[in-house]
């Protein structure tokens, strides 16, 4: 058995302990969210918090995310309220097919977790892992920008 | 296969207000609640059944006033889910706030004969063919509610006028709510349905507004095809030849026997699949699989020797596929010609969502659930596949995680439904393409080749062009037959849909050139390849003939639409003003999808030599537009899809089979490439030759001329010319400068 904390709830999971955190998160737990995109950790579309930090959890096994704090694209609303980052990105109209974008929302949180004002750098840098193939980019650094207060 | 009638505005009514006869009910279902903003509707796809609430079959109105529109196009980002309801509205006059938008649903238009249309999403088709249709739906509707208000209030229809979801009678002061009216209005008959708005006349068309689905995609609600969870459902995995058109020849499975959640392999004639409780499982087993293929005489093809062969092909025989004046002749004399040759290679569509289909084969029935292009086709090829009768196929459309030309063949669908048969699944069966099968199994952009020649006059001005191209068909590929030898995907920019009409002389030659690797639509299709090889060659004769490339593309057109984006572009990138040694600016336009696309490209080369895009400034025309801010929105990301394509995009061939599978070795723009992007319109409005409004699709018209605006920033940098595509193959510190 696997123990996941995923969005402040507890699962036990009768997996493999090298099951990739995504497809327990998609096939057993069934938050959808979360997206498959390459399977190697490439395209960043899988993207979640594990105690606060972006990681891909196509990549990630079960068995590494025990006892941490997961948190997906689900987990990010409080009391049903969007997030600022969230709300950026609707102020902004940032997705277009929308598929990436619960990944890109995840790096972005994960950014302004640890630099509340990033500059250009810092964007490219967190964002990089996170492949748009609708070409938001210019959308979403616009949108990054609002949540950190600079719009 | 049913063949799908004609659907002309008037032919569509009239099947409309019969599918909303017999609703004399009066009894409503409970009304969905009232939404403070306008929203897609959860679940997405329309019932299959006409609702007694609907005022025709396009349009619903709830006792609250709440208005959906049963939308016939996809949304893959394209964002006519949030352009359509627009115009609805704009005809309806009722409250924006109160607009709901659904997929319509395909069993239905099947039943009721292309009562939505051909529900194909393709072609940047949104608006540009989807506007008649959806204005008069909305026309019709109000015409009805007047209607049924003055009945009501036994006045003149010609005293009442429709407003902000109500309608007035403005000598009597009273009003009625469109929710008040509808049941009365699903039963007017009208002698004559009314005329629609023209652009000039919209208020709310036209204004910039929010997409309807950026919460929904922004919080991870929005269903893809992927999504799709149906109870019992199981998971499969599949693996194409790699050699296309390629057997399978045998299947050892004894690595999976006894593997957890392993349900069963199934063997295809040319794939194998393992079906599981979890995709991940399926997937890891069909990985541990050994397989043996026949891939034919096609298996001992590569890359390197289709290229030579489309270079070759370009000396012909050609089929003149554009012929005025004599091209020929006026080069044969010229004193100054200028002759290049270009080539491009397979590109892969690599939509973030990999293709998947989830299909639950029953007695009688088949459901479908997958994100489509082009539903209604692939519905009617489900039934073929499966021998039940069309009516029989439910298809439930989902958001799709892109398309870019990929989801309009089904091919994913096919694979599901073979899986079910040939496993006799009946239960759901989801079956998802990993990254690796996406990529190995797609339908390509063509390769290509093109030789091109221009004569210019002793005083720099172009009078002939003469064009040979070899390029793959894709209408051959997709099984249509082309017996004049001409593909207008294949000539695209250079023959038809060029921006100038003032170039005297014009041969376009074209060999339709095919190897066993089936290609297809990618967006922006011919113009991906045809409109880098036209705008960078241009720019030569430019610099050739010692004119500035702005103003030379200027003197080869009086057309209206290129010289107003022309205009706007050397205003908003300053083109005249002088850039830093190291730094270059090109121009590109293109007639794309009947929208023109004028873009200039800021790039930097690096001490390295490599080459950073600064900033793109990108005009459109499109003639009329729903909501600048979508439009905007596909400009930015045409610009990046056709970036990708330009700096890294190539599939190769080797043995027969595509070499990259995945985003290790298929790389895209990503953040720190992406170029800041400056966007105009440059709307010049207008009528088509029939006298009816004419609208560009915008798609599309974006993708088309990056490459070559890079291209001509690096010449102009560089003095580097770049002939041949991705810019990664190449070392510009080791090309010659021109």
């Amino acid at each position: 058995m696997v123990t996941l904390k995923i969005n402040g709830q507890q699962h036990s999971l009768d997996v493999e302990a090298d099951m990739p955190l995504l497809w327990a998160i998609r096939n057993e737990i069934g938050l959808t969210g979360t997206k498959y995109g390459c399977g190697i950790a490439q395209c960043g579309a899988c993207t979640v918090l594990m105690d606060g930090k972006a990681v891909r959890s196509c990549s990630l096994p079960v068995g590494s995310a025990q006892d941490k704090n997961i948190v997906t694209i689900e987990g990010l609303a409080e009391n049903g309220n969007l997030t600022k980052v969230q709300q950026a990105w609707v102020a902004e109209d940032v997705p277009q097919c929308g598929y990436c974008q619960s990944g890109q929302i995840m790096s972005a949180v994960a950014l302004l977790n640890r630099t509340s004002n990033p500059d250009e750098s810092d964007i490219d840098a967190a964002m990089a892992g996170n492949i748009c193939r609708c070409g938001t980019y210019v959308r979403i650094r616009r949108a990054i920008k609002r949540a950190a207060g600079k719009v | 296969m049913a063949k799908m009638k004609k659907l002309s505005r008037r032919d569509f009514v009239v099947s409309a207000a019969t599918a909303s006869g017999g609703l004399a009910l009066g009894l409503f279902m409970p009304g969905f609640p009232a939404f403070a903003a306008p929203a897609y509707k959860n679940p997405a796809f329309a019932g299959d059944a006409a609702d007694p609430r609907e005022v025709n079959a396009w349009v619903v109105i709830e006792p609250d006033d709440t208005v959906t529109l049963r939308c016939p196009m996809a949304e893959m980002g394209q964002g006519t889910g949030t352009g359509l309801p627009m115009l609805l509205a704009e005809e309806l006059e009722c409250d924006w706030s109160k607009v709901k938008v659904e997929f319509s649903s395909v069993n239905r238009n099947i039943r009721e004969n292309g009562i939505y249309g051909d529900q194909m999403t393709a072609g940047s088709r949104g608006i540009r063919t989807t506007w008649p249709y959806v204005q008069q739906a909305g026309a019709s509707a109000r015409a009805r509610l007047i209607a049924a208000a003055a009945q009501r209030w036994n006045v003149a229809t010609s005293e009442c006028v429709a407003a902000k979801s109500k309608v007035m009678h403005q000598a009597s002061g009273r009003s009625l709510r469109f929710g008040e009216l509808v049941t009365d209005a699903a039963k007017i008959k009208l002698a004559q349905e009314p005329a629609i708005k023209t652009p000039e006349e919209f208020k709310f068309a036209g204004t910039r507004q929010p997409r309807l689905d950026s919460a929904a995609k922004s919080d991870g609600s929005a269903k893809f095809g992927i999504d799709t969870r149906e109870a019992g459902q199981l998971y499969a995995s599949i693996m194409s030849c790699p050699v296309f058109g390629g057997k399978l020849v045998s299947v050892d499975d004894s690595a999976i026997r006894n593997a957890r959640g392993v349900k069963q392999v199934v063997k295809l004639d040319d794939a194998v699949a393992v079906v599981a409780d979890n995709y991940w499982r399926a997937n890891e087993a069909l990985k541990k699989l050994k397989v043996k293929w026949d891939g034919g005489k096609d298996a001992r093809t590569d890359s390197i020797r289709f290229a030579q062969d489309y270079r070759d092909a370009l000396d012909g025989p050609l089929v003149a596929a554009r012929n005025d004046g004599d091209a020929k002749g006026v080069i044969a004399k010229s004193a100054h010609v200028v002759t290049a040759e270009y080539e491009t290679p397979l590109l892969a569509h690599a939509t973030m969502e990999p293709c998947n289909a989830t299909v639950h084969l029953q007695k009688g029935r088949m459901d479908i659930w997958m994100g489509s292009q082009s539903a209604f086709s692939n519905a009617k090829m489900a039934a073929e596949e499966t021998g039940l009768k069309p009516e029989q196929i439910y298809f439930h459309q989902t958001y799709l995680g892109g398309g870019f030309g990929r989801r309009t063949f089904g091919d994913e669908l096919r694979h599901a439904i073979r899986v079910a048969k040939a496993g006799n699944i009946t239960v759901p069966l989801q079956l998802l393409w990993s990254r690796e099968q996406d990529m190995h199994a797609d339908r390509y952009r063509p390769q290509s080749a093109i030789r091109m020649k221009g004569a210019l006059t002793a005083d720099g001005k172009l009078e002939a062009l003469y064009i040979q191209s070899a390029c793959g068909s894709i209408a051959r590929s997709t099984g249509r037959k082309v017996p004049d030898g001409i593909d207008f995907t294949a000539l695209e920019g250079i023959g038809p849909s060029v921006p100038y009409n003032k170039i005297p002389n014009w041969y376009t030659g074209q060999m339709l050139k095919d190897t066993h690797v089936p290609v297809g639509y990618w967006r922006s299709v011919g113009g991906s390849q045809n409109c880098f090889y036209m705008e960078s060659f241009i720019d030569e004769l430019a610099h050739a003939a010692g004119k500035d490339p702005l103003e030379f593309r200027r003197s080869l057109t009086d057309r209206v639409d290129s010289l107003a984006v022309l205009k706007k572009l050397e205003e908003i990138s300053n083109w005249h003003k002088p850039l830093a040694p190291g730094r270059g600016r090109g121009i590109s336009l293109v007639d794309n999808h009947e929208a023109l696309g004028g873009q200039v490209a800021e790039v930097t080369i690096q001490s390295n030599g490599e080459v950073k895009v600064d900033r793109v400034y990108a005009v459109t025309d499109a003639y009329h537009v729903v909501n600048p801010n979508l439009v905007d929105a596909q400009i930015e990301g045409g610009v990046i899809f056709g970036m990708t394509a330009m700096l890294y995009g190539e599939i190769t061939i080797k043995d027969g089979a595509a070499v990259q599978g995945n985003f290790n070795d298929y790389r895209m723009v990503r953040m720190p490439d992406a170029p800041a992007t400056v966007t105009a319109l440059a709307l010049t409005g207008g009528k088509d030759e029939k006298g009816k409004p004419k609208w560009g699709g915008v798609g599309e018209c974006s993708t088309a001329p990056i490459a070559a605006a890079i291209a001509n920033a690096i010449f102009a940098a560089s003095g580097k010319r770049i002939r041949s595509l991705p810019l990664k193959n190449l070392k510009l510190t080791e090309l010659a400068s021109l």
